[in-house]
């Protein structure tokens, strides 16, 4: 069954989107990441123009960390003070992001960006999970106990003016790196069309030592407001959010992490984070190939502006 | 009275030397003067019908008649970028624009293109997909590869068997409307040709234009964004909830 997307102005397989939110939704359900770092190159793949996933995608993100978020909220493993704060950053963040997004599609590099990009954080993001994952499952395999956090000195960086306490995530630290770092990932989520979850998880864990317990639930929080600005900002300056496709796209993910869940919780904790990291490096090793092999066609069109 | 002599000079002197006689004219009918995209929109198909009027002081055609139909979709900026090798990896770096490129570009005709006009008049004519594009200044690598692109998606399409003649005088074509066909004005031209030169031409338009559902979505998203936006957050937001309310647990 075929529909029209009346901002992509493309028509595609309902049952092709669904099926893809649902996969893309297993993975993140199980996982507890947003999926979009997945979802948007797929999306592209299947012939969404690149600017349209991106800015759909957010709403996508907004919806799954919606149910994610309330789920933690529920079971009070969600940090709103610290949520607030790094929900400023990452509106400030997502609005340069959203920006530069607009600039590097007009000068015509907004591909190459988005798939430098990608290599970049998924290589080296996924290269960590993967050597920690490995060394933990070493480790358990040795008879060792896993190695804790240790409370040691704090980072220099909580000392910095502007110091906040954060009851429930056991923390006082300053605002500006937690700002910085929301800047950041707000920036690069409003670029590649992420939510960056897989980003603010492991930096609140081993930058600020937060709880893991409250961490996914308060990076939820921020990711969710994240990506309602993200949503609105794309379609105020690019016009480039599709409705149809976002809702097919949140139907098919709502479904997709239900059972994602419930798989996840069959499956140990180091094997889970080295699949995880399998995953994470498989898609970054895709977009790398992508540039650094010659291409088979070097000419590509570029935005097409139509005078109706 | 020195310029309507002037005006008549000058189209007396491009008529055809034996066409004292009167010339063809070409009658043309659209199946359809609009095309709608609505939700399930995948690509259309018109057809057009042409008769070609002659009479007792017609001149008499040595060879038969050849029909090319050349429809142009609606202009607009088209970009051609070429990857080059820079470092490791491939970059976009030299680029080429066309202002006027037609979206979509289909040209059908009743047989080959070099069968009906040498390539010196089809240039003239503006017959087939290099020479429709019209004139340019970009390197010829840049404007082969946009025909090369947009054949490939389907955009631009080269036919020389889709126009048949029902009767001696009687022609029809079918027109396709791809499905990523931009929405604007088509517009179609008509070229009776015999030995290798045109003898008339003929000119008519269709229109591609949202309906409907489609049309309220793609209208909202650009007269209110900040609603539209708004509104697409909400229902994502809504969902979310939904979800949790449904497959709760706990």
């Amino acid at each position: 069954m075929q529909i029209y997307l009346p901002i992509a102005e493309l028509p595609v397989s309902v049952f092709l989107i669904l099926g893809l939110g649902a996969a893309v939704g297993f993975i993140s359900g199980m996982f507890g990441v947003g999926g979009g770092f997945l979802m948007t190159p797929l999306l592209i793949f299947v012939g969404i123009p690149p600017a349209v996933a991106v800015a759909t995608e957010s709403a996508q993100i907004a919806a799954s960390s919606m149910t994610g978020a309330l789920a933690y909220w529920r079971r009070r493993a969600l940090d709103f003070k610290l949520g607030s704060v790094l929900l400023v950053g990452g509106i400030v963040g997502t609005f340069l992001g959203v920006a530069f997004f607009n600039a590097m599609r007009r000068v015509g590099q907004l591909d190459l960006v988005i798939v430098l990009s990608y290599v970049t954080l998924l290589g080296s993001v996924g290269g960590m999970m993967l050597f920690e994952s490995v060394r933990a499952i070493l480790q358990v395999r040795r008879g060792a106990p896993p190695r804790l956090n240790q409370p040691g000195h704090h980072p220099w960086y909580f000392g910095l003016p502007l110091r906040m306490r954060f009851h429930r995530s056991k923390l006082y630290a300053s605002v500006i790196p937690l700002m910085v770092l929301s800047i950041i990932i707000g920036f690069i989520g409003a670029v590649l069309g992420i939510g960056g979850g897989f980003l603010m998880v492991p930096a609140l864990i081993y930058l600020f030592r937060v709880p893991t317990a409250v961490v996914v639930g308060t990076s939820l929080f921020q990711i969710l407001f994240t990506m309602v600005a993200a949503t609105i900002l794309h379609a105020v300056t690019n016009q480039s959010v599709d409705i149809i496709l976002a809702i097919l796209l949140v139907v098919g993910g709502v479904f997709g992490a239900q059972f994602g869940a419930r798989a996840g919780q069959n499956i140990r904790g180091e094997h889970f984070r080295l699949l995880l990291a399998l995953i994470v490096l498989a898609v970054g090793v895709r977009f790398a190939t992508e540039i650094a092999v010659k291409p088979d066609e070097v000419f590509s069109l570029g935005q097409v502006e139509v005078r109706g | 009275m020195r310029r309507a002599l002037r005006i008549a000079l000058v189209a007396t002197a491009l008529l055809p030397p034996a066409a004292a006689a009167r010339a063809e004219t070409l009658i043309l009918s659209l199946s359809s003067r609009r095309v709608q995209i609505t939700q399930s929109y995948t690509g259309a198909e018109l057809v057009i019908f042409g008769a070609i009027e002659r009479d007792a002081r017609s001149v008499a055609r040595p060879g038969p008649f050849d029909i090319v139909v050349t429809v142009k979709g609606p202009r607009g900026q088209t970009v051609v970028r070429e990857k080059t090798r820079f470092g490791p990896i491939w970059v976009n770096l030299e680029q080429r624009k066309f202002p006027l490129a037609p979206s979509t570009l289909s040209v059908l005709s009743s047989r080959d293109l070099v069968d009906i006009a040498p390539p010196e008049m089809q240039k003239r004519y503006g017959l087939g997909l290099a020479n429709a594009l019209g004139a340019d200044n970009a390197e010829p690598r840049f404007r082969e590869a946009l025909i090369r692109l947009k054949r490939e998606q389907g955009l631009y399409v080269e036919n020389p068997r889709d126009v048949t003649f029902i009767s001696g005088d009687i022609f029809r074509a079918p027109v396709p409307v791809a499905d990523t066909a931009p929405v604007g004005t088509y517009e179609v031209t008509v070229s009776l040709m015999s030995g290798g030169l045109e003898l008339t031409r003929e000119k008519t338009s269709f229109e591609v234009s949202k309906a409907g559902f489609e049309q309220t979505l793609s209208t909202a998203a650009r007269q209110h964004p900040w609603l539209y936006g708004s509104i697409t957050a909400a229902i994502a937001l809504a969902f979310g909830w939904l979800a949790s309310v449904i497959f709760r647990r706990d």
